[in-house]
């Protein structure tokens, strides 16, 4: 098992979301993250999906979606170079002065923005990768005693001459 | 000039060729059936139950080759439909479903005979929508027909508003189609077609896998010639069965779970698997890791997420089986496997495809009887499912003259009788015979009305052993011989006190319908019997074998194992 990373172009229409997810579910494939937005044509979107699979299951998951009508182009951004980044939001309640200036330090080492706060609370957002939220995270939880998370899903583009992921 | 939704409908369905609809009426579609009604020029077929309804349309689109047209009712006529739709998915059946739908402003508030269709359909249809907006409707009519019919071919589902039926709009309908997300594969990639042969070239022991595929692209003649061209025997999957006739030299039967001796060891023993249009299902592969264990595999399928899924294969080629095999025998030549050809034969005089002839009336008896009688005739033979089935499968004789239709993938009870009424209105000239058992048939037995009043006479022949008998044959090699909710006869103390031991009676039954109606209890009396349907052809006929309920279909491969494993 593996994490792998599609996106796909599909139709703009109503139910086609639901279509994708459900291939997903029906065939018990295991989606990790799908997120979704019209691309520059605003009859298509784009998704960004992340799979765990073993190489078999994942070459039988391009063909399925592939086959559907809906679905335009399917591009696997497993080895591909490519930007991706994931927007997150972490409220943090119950702070002490103390907690608030080490918030304020983490998320400077992380590139992270502190864009509100309160008298015993802040709310931070990071634009990362996945993984490197994956660590904000899990670094916030051991720091504070009471905090809230909310993620989006990470979208992608193929890289022109640099990349990160 | 705007026209109304209804109008564009039945001229869409005239501009498709379609001279026959399957519909059964309500409330949301009675529009377009007045507007069928008015134009007078597409025959309306009216089932009684909507599976049934799908499952006749699908007996007409697999006699035709040509999509099948339905029209049901939002709701419940909606919901009917889903086992025939899936049913149509799995064996690749083409069909255009037209389903009514409440109207656009009522969709979403639980309205009468609501039914979000399309969210039903999404997993058991090649392609499914509602038609939201007027001016869409000719397009995606179009796109229907056209996603149904190419490819491989499946059910769509196309759910039309109250509202869309009569509104004013575009009065053209499209001549061309253009999906960007839809681009069936067309001709094949000859460098990967010459390495297949190559490989078949330098095998020893090959052997040639043919699936339904090759049936459906009509490719029975170039697998015939391939072949014969190459000397290479074959076998095939119950929806490959008839695609070398069954009489040919080169047949050896059929492969899988109830399929031949020979054909399972030949798959084992073989160093070339050559297969066309099989998706490589469990009924056929046993366990996957003895499957074929020696053989370089070369898939030839229309659906590339059909290949390298099951097993994983050497030379994946997607194409039509046709094109395919019609480059293949350009390049064809003799190979010389004698050997190999002793080896299956071999095995194949070990233990034939037969059972015992000496207890009286047998499932075998019957079917060769079937064949003995109508040899020289064309005729379109049926099935329902279960013990019935694997018996006409596995004893049928098939050739260019006869056609075999039958539940495969699905495995759907109570498709063979209605599927029989929707061939034979497909093709009045030929004889129509369904293979049937008792349980299957009582699961769309109402059909035997739309039989008489649409004078689709076909000929039924029922095995009746009172019992659910595929299941009873587990439960007697697996389960102890408990038999459990698989007899179908009157619980015993009910018996004691006088209640007959079976209904319906299906003499009795089959005279309410005034129907031809035979019953055979004995060996001798089979030939006479199907001697005589033959000669009715004005109105269906019911022939009831009474048969042993302790028959078993043989050979089996033991579950879960490979398909050299097997009870003879």
């Amino acid at each position: 098992m593996e994490k792998r990373w599609i996106a796909l172009y599909v139709e703009n229409q109503v139910g086609v979301l639901a279509k994708i997810s459900g291939l997903f579910s029906g065939k018990a494939y295991n989606l990790t993250s799908l997120t979704v937005g019209t691309t520059e044509d605003e009859t298509v979107s784009r998704m960004t999906i992340s799979v765990d699979s073993d190489d078999v299951t994942f070459e039988q998951i391009k063909k399925q979606l592939n086959r559907m009508v809906e679905v335009i182009k399917v591009i696997d951004l497993t080895d591909t170079p490519i930007f991706m980044k994931e927007i997150l939001y972490i409220k943090i309640k119950k702070m002490t002065a103390a907690d608030k200036q080490e918030a304020f330090h983490i998320a400077q080492v992380f590139d992270a923005e502190v864009i509100d706060i309160g008298k015993d609370s802040l709310i931070m957002s990071s634009m990362l990768t996945e993984h490197r939220n994956n660590e904000l995270i899990a670094l916030c939880r051991s720091e504070f005693h009471n905090i809230e998370v909310v993620r989006g899903g990470s979208v992608a583009i193929e890289s022109i001459s640099t990349s990160c992921r | 000039m705007k026209i109304a939704g209804k109008k564009l409908f039945v001229k869409a369905l005239k501009a498709e060729g379609v001279d026959t609809i399957f519909a059964y009426p309500g409330g949301v579609i009675t529009d377009l059936l007045d507007e069928l009604g008015k134009d007078g020029s597409i025959r309306i077929v009216l089932p009684r139950h909507e599976q049934a309804l799908v499952h006749a349309a699908e007996g007409y689109a697999r006699a035709t080759g040509k999509p099948a047209v339905c029209l049901v009712t939002s709701g419940p006529g909606a919901t009917n439909t889903i086992t025939g739709l899936a049913d149509a998915f799995l064996d690749s059946v083409p069909l255009v479903l037209f389903s009514g739908q409440v109207a656009t402003g009522l969709v979403g508030n639980d309205a009468f005979q609501e039914v979000d269709m399309v969210g039903l359909c999404r997993n058991i249809t090649k392609y499914a929508t509602m038609v939201t907006n007027r001016d869409d409707l000719g397009r995606l009519i179009k796109e229907a027909f056209y996603i149904a019919s190419t490819g491989k071919p499946g059910p769509v589902v196309l759910d039309l508003p109250k509202n869309i039926q009569t509104a004013e709009g575009d009065p053209d309908y499209p001549e061309t189609v253009n999906i960007r997300g839809y681009k069936p594969p067309e001709g094949v990639h000859i460098g990967q077609l010459k390495k297949a042969w190559k490989v078949l070239k330098n095998a020893k022991r090959p052997l040639i896998l043919a699936g339904g595929g090759v049936n459906i692209s009509g490719a029975q003649e170039e697998l015939t010639t391939f072949a014969e061209k190459t000397g290479v025997p074959v076998v095939t999957t119950v929806m490959g069965r008839g695609a070398i006739p069954t009489v040919h030299p080169l047949f050896i039967g059929d492969a899988g779970l109830h399929g031949s001796y020979a054909c399972n060891q030949a798959i084992a023993a073989c160093d070339v698997l050559f297969s066309i249009g099989t998706r490589f299902n469990d009924r056929i592969t046993g366990d996957l890791n003895e499957f074929a264990p020696n053989a370089q595999i070369v898939h030839i399928d229309i659906d590339s997420a059909s290949i390298s899924r099951n097993v994983v294969v050497d030379v994946p080629i997607v194409a039509d089986a046709k094109v395919a095999l019609e480059k293949l025998n350009e390049w064809a030549t003799h190979l010389d496997l004698m050997d190999w050809a002793r080896m299956i034969e071999k095995w194949n005089s070990k233990y034939p495809m037969s059972m015992p002839k000496d207890v009286g009336l047998t499932p075998q008896a019957i079917v060769e009887g079937i064949n003995d009688i109508f040899n020289d005739d064309e005729i379109i033979y049926t099935t329902d499912v279960g013990q019935h089935q694997m018996w006409a499968t596995q004893f049928l004789s098939l050739d260019e003259k006869k056609q075999l239709i039958t539940s495969g993938g699905f495995g759907t009870m109570g498709f063979g009788f209605p599927a029989a009424i929707g061939a034979k209105l497909a093709h009045p000239e030929k004889g129509v015979i369904c293979v049937s058992g008792d349980g299957s048939f009582q699961m769309n037995m109402q059909e035997m009305a739309t039989s008489v009043v649409e004078h689709a006479p076909v000929i039924v022949c029922l095995m009746n052993n009172y019992n659910l008998g595929m299941v009873r044959q587990m439960q007697d090699v697996y389960y102890g011989k408990r038999y459990v909710a698989t007899c179908l006869k009157s619980h015993e103390e009910d018996i004691e006190k006088g209640a007959p031991v079976y209904v319906p009676d299906f003499m009795k039954w089959a005279e309410s319908y005034g129907i031809h109606h035979i019953q055979v209890t004995k060996r001798e009396e089979v030939i006479p019997a199907l001697e005589q349907a033959r000669k009715w052809k004005d109105k269906s006929t019911l022939i009831e074998f009474l048969i042993r309920e302790d028959e078993l279909v043989l050979p089996m491969v033991r579950a879960g194992k490979a398909t050299t494993d097997m009870i003879l």
